[in-house]
Order: structure tokens, then C-alpha cells, then sequence
């Protein structure tokens, strides 16, 4: 193999490697984004009905 | 030289709900229903309680706190824990043990003890009356209450060394033990539009030092009541932190300020960065920056939070390197707490949203963020007000903290486990026992000794002045070999 080829094919090959990479991570980030969707559903299902009233009263005395 | 590092943490929870809305009733009624359902009559005693005692030196009448409640719910557990009504919250004081991760154990035991109270108040409550339990330190509107560790620290220490090498810690740890707070509840951050803050706490801080918890709160808190002998030891009470649902930042928050106070003992405050200018400020400054980039300006140029954090580290893992484990925890502990707290730096130095399963303010922006993208929200909105305040909700079919995914430290049974028994590593162990094997012939106990009434002649206290005596190895054989309260308090006073 030549030093031009030789050049070439590592090129060529760590090219691959950071398309591997990308995919990779998109993949992570497509699993994280799901993971994040369902997990807005499921808050979706247990936050109190009505927000407005239920910080509204949330009140407290301060303690220490 | 430095002292094993004892420490706790006292947790007061936000309630709601009860009896006419009122909060005292309902913490009382937490309070009472758990006494009442496990066999902890013990009453607290307060003998040796004085807040008001101020580390700086002789306190005037001007600088004492308010009197404490005593005709409030007040009790021991058997596993050495306080579970009493403070101000107007339940509040849950854990065992005084030897390890950080030893203090997030039964800090998750408290967890568990308000959840079996909190069933067991509302089984007597009509469900519009029902009550509800937070782990959290404000509620939206100004008002707030604490989180407060305790550490053990050497009394030869000068308080002024304490305050020039902890504050740097104080202001800027937040940014991975902070709980996160959508909004701002003061002036100054509203000023500033805060939306989303690191710290629940910060905002609220107005000075330096001072004895104060409740009003003109400061960063480093002088209240000097050691609870154990006062010559050789002073108890740093540590005000400024927020409540963690998650076990690896209160680890790192424990471990992080125990390594560094060993340090300090060690070596005094020569190593440690420079004090910002203007504390306070800094300290509100850097919780409202959650990009991590704002910087507070010191005699030795601007630091960012996370400048600090990394000097702190490397401070703290030098002294191990060169000196071997201080009496922290045990040297794989403290391995452990030197890792995870390197791996949080450099996931909040690269892109924190890594650290999600570790860091509360990190996961809570997840999803507030994630759910004000999805319907379009003000940042302000009252639904994510809502998913903040629930973030914290005990109540497992409730709580949003138990669905984003928190990394564990402890399995469900062994923190079951901490809720009966306590710590075997330090005088939590005798308390505990007594309370659990005596519970008619205890009177009362408290940090540093336990009454007996043994049905003839007069009340029997029993002195525990040392932290690291009455502890499992000091105590068992004894506690096996006795039947009665009697026995027990004839071996130890004759």
C-alpha cells in the first residue's frame, strides 16, 4: 500500500468511525427523547388536576 | 488534628391539608399517629438545649432564639432519630452516625417514617381533610424552612477559619446538591427574572454569619450547642443547603463538606480559594445562573461556581493522596465520594443534563423544561410550579422525584430496615435500643442522654456525653446480658 493510500484508508476509515459515532448518539438522543415523552405522559397522569389551586394553596409557615 | 467527622441531617417537610387547614394540628397529628403506631412514647428531653448559644462567644439577651415548644409532639425512635413538631412542620432529625453514606441511609429512613405517618394520620381523616407531605424547603411564595446538617468539628478550630474556608464551599456546592426551584420568591431574583434557580434555598440568605435560622438567615450559622463535650468539640450546623430527593447529591453534599472540614482541621484554610467579596450576593448570583458561567469577584481575581468546586475537589483529593482517608468514612467511602463528586463536576462542566439521574435541580429542569416545550407554557406557568412542589410529594403514587429516574444507593428493605433500628457506628446505637427493649421505663431522651424511671427511688439519667461511646461494640454484649431497665441502669452506675 502506498503512503497516499495508506493516508487515504484512514482517512476513509476514521471518517466511518465518526459516522458510526453520530449514529450512535442520535440513537442515544432518539432513546432519550422517548424516554423523556413518556415520561411527560406519565407526570401527565399523576400531576394534581388543577394546578392553579393546588400551588395557590400550598402555603407555609416558615420553620428553622 | 482532626475528629470523626459525626454527623445528621434535620429535615423539616412542608405539610398541607389537616384539621382547619392548620399546620401545627396536622404535624402533630404526623407526629402522634407514628408514635402512636410504633411503641415510641419517649418523650424528648430538653435539658441541655439551648440554641441560643453562639459560637462567637457569650450570648446577650438580644441574641437569644425563640423558646422552643415544649408542649409539642415530641418523640424518640428506636432507631435514635427526633420526630417532633418544629415551629410548624413535622420535622425529622436522623441519628447521629459516622458516614456520609451512613447519613443518607437514615436520611431515606425519615423519608420512610413521614410516608408510614402520613398513612397513618389520614386513616383517621376524612379524605377532604387528608394531609400531604413534602421534602422540600420553600413554597413558592417567600416562605421557607430548613434542611440543616450537622458535622462534628474539633473545638481548637477558630470559628473565623471555619467561615474563611466553608463559605466558598457553601455558595457554590449548590450547583450539584441544589434541589431546584422554578421562579424566584424574592425581590431581588424576580428583578432579575429568574425562572429556574439551582438552589431552593439561596435567595433567602441575607448575611454571613449569625445565630439567626429563621429571620436575617446567614450562611455560616453560629449556633454552638455540641451535644457532646464542649471542650473538645464544636457541631458545625450547616443551614444553608436544600432538601435532596436524590441519594448521590446528598452523598456528595455530606461528603463534600466532611472531607473538607477534615481538611481544614488538618491543615487550616491556607489552601482553600478566595472568599467571594461580597458573600451573600454571590451565593443568590451564582444559584440563579443555571448555564453554570456566572463568575463572583474575589481579592484573587472571578471564579464561577464551578471554579470552585474544582479547586475544592482537588484540595480534598490531595489531602487523601498524600495523608490517606481522614476519619470520614472508611478509605473505599471516601473513594467513592471523591469519584461521584468528580463525575458530577465534569458532567456539569461538559452537559449536565448527564448528571439527570444524580443532581434534583438538573432532573427537575428536565422536566419542566421538557413539559413547558410540550404545551407551550410560560416559564411561570402554574403547571410547572406544580411539577416542582410535586417533585417532592412523599407519596410514592405522587411523587415525580420517584419517576425521573434517581440513581439508589440503598435497597427499599434496607432502608426499611434503618426505620426500626439504629445506627450500630455510634451512642444512636444505645439510644435506640433502650427505646426500643425499655420504652415503658425511658422518660425521656435526648442527644446526649437517656432518663429511666425504674420504679423505685429517683429518675436515673444516664450520660452520654461522647458520640463514639454507646455504640453497637460498646454496648451489645451489656444489652444482651441485662433483662430489665433496671439491671441495665444497676451495671451502668454502680
Amino acid at each position: 500500500m502506498s503512503e497516499q493510500e495508506r493516508i487515504q484508508k484512514q482517512h476513509t476509515e476514521r471518517s466511518q468511525s465518526e459516522v458510526d459515532e453520530i449514529t450512535v448518539d442520535a440513537t442515544k438522543s432518539d432513546a432519550l427523547k422517548a424516554e423523556l415523552d413518556g415520561l411527560l405522559d406519565e407526570i401527565d397522569s399523576v400531576l394534581e388536576e388543577n394546578a392553579e389551586e393546588f400551588v395557590r394553596n400550598y402555603v407555609q409557615k416558615g420553620g428553622e | 488534628m482532626s475528629v470523626p467527622k459525626i454527623l445528621g441531617i434535620e429535615t423539616e417537610y412542608g405539610i398541607h391539608g389537616g384539621p382547619e387547614s392548620d399546620p401545627i394540628t396536622a404535624s402533630s397529628l404526623i407526629v402522634n399517629a407514628y408514635a402512636q403506631r410504633g411503641r415510641t412514647r419517649v418523650r424528648w428531653d430538653f435539658i441541655d438545649e439551648s440554641p441560643g448559644r453562639d459560637a462567637r462567644g457569650p450570648m446577650s439577651a438580644e441574641q437569644l432564639a425563640p423558646a422552643i415548644e415544649v408542649h409539642l409532639a415530641n418523640t424518640v425512635l428506636t432507631n435514635g432519630a427526633r420526630l417532633y413538631v418544629d415551629h410548624a412542620h413535622p420535622e425529622y432529625s436522623s441519628p447521629e452516625v459516622r458516614t456520609p453514606r451512613e447519613a443518607v441511609l437514615y436520611d431515606q429512613a425519615g423519608e420512610e417514617v413521614m410516608r408510614r405517618a402520613l398513612i397513618a394520620t389520614n386513616e383517621t381523616l376524612p379524605p377532604s381533610l387528608a394531609v400531604t407531605l413534602y421534602k422540600n424547603n420553600s413554597d413558592g411564595k417567600g416562605n421557607s424552612y430548613g434542611t440543616h446538617e450537622n458535622y462534628l468539628v474539633e473545638r481548637d478550630v477558630p470559628f473565623a477559619d471555619i467561615v474563611r474556608a466553608m463559605v466558598p464551599h457553601f455558595i457554590s456546592r449548590h450547583i450539584f446538591a441544589g434541589a431546584g426551584k422554578v421562579g424566584a420568591e424574592t425581590d431581588e431574583a424576580r428583578g432579575y427574572g429568574a425562572t429556574f434557580q439551582t438552589s431552593a434555598r439561596a435567595e433567602f440568605f441575607e448575611e454571613v454569619v449569625g445565630l439567626e435560622t429563621t429571620l436575617k438567615r446567614p450562611i455560616i450559622n453560629t449556633r454552638d450547642e455540641p451535644h457532646a463535650d464542649a471542650e473538645r468539640f464544636r457541631r458545625l450546623h450547616v443551614i444553608n443547603g436544600d432538601a435532596n430527593m436524590s441519594p448521590v447529591a446528598t452523598l456528595v453534599k455530606l461528603g463534600s463538606t466532611s472531607l473538607l472540614l477534615a481538611v481544614l482541621e488538618a491543615e487550616g484554610p491556607e489552601s482553600f480559594p478566595p472568599m467571594p467579596q461580597r458573600a451573600v450576593s454571590a451565593f443568590r448570583a451564582l444559584a440563579r445562573d443555571t448555564s453554570l458561567t456566572a463568575s463572583v469577584a474575589t481579592d484573587d481575581g472571578h471564579w464561577t461556581a464551578l471554579d470552585y468546586q474544582w479547586r475544592l475537589l482537588d484540595i480534598a483529593e490531595r489531602f487523601v493522596a498524600s495523608n490517606g482517608a481522614p476519619d470520614v468514612a472508611p478509605a473505599d467511602e471516601v473513594r467513592e465520594i471523591l469519584n461521584e463528586w468528580r463525575s458530577l463536576l465534569e458532567a456539569l462542566s461538559t452537559t449536565p443534563e448527564l448528571a439527570a439521574d444524580r443532581i434534583d435541580w438538573v432532573a427537575k429542569r428536565r422536566i419542566v423544561q421538557g413539559y413547558q416545550e410540550r404545551y407551550g407554557l410560560d416559564p411561570l406557568d402554574a403547571k410547572l410550579r406544580a411539577i416542582d412542589l410535586q417533585y417532592h410529594d412523599i407519596r410514592p403514587d405522587r411523587s415525580l422525584a420517584a419517576r425521573v429516574g434517581l440513581r439508589q444507593l440503598f435497597r427499599p428493605d434496607g432502608i426499611a430496615a434503618a426505620v426500626h433500628d439504629a445506627p450500630r457506628s455510634t451512642r444512636a446505637y444505645f439510644r435506640g435500643a433502650c427505646v426500643d427493649r425499655f420504652p415503658d421505663a425511658v422518660v425521656s431522651a435526648n442527644w446526649d442522654s437517656l432518663v429511666f424511671d425504674v420504679g423505685q427511688g429517683p429518675l436515673r439519667r444516664i450520660a452520654m456525653m461522647d458520640p463514639l461511646k454507646g455504640t453497637a461494640a460498646l454496648t451489645e454484649g451489656l444489652l444482651s446480658r441485662i433483662s430489665t431497665a433496671n439491671e441495665l441502669v444497676v451495671a451502668l452506675t454502680d
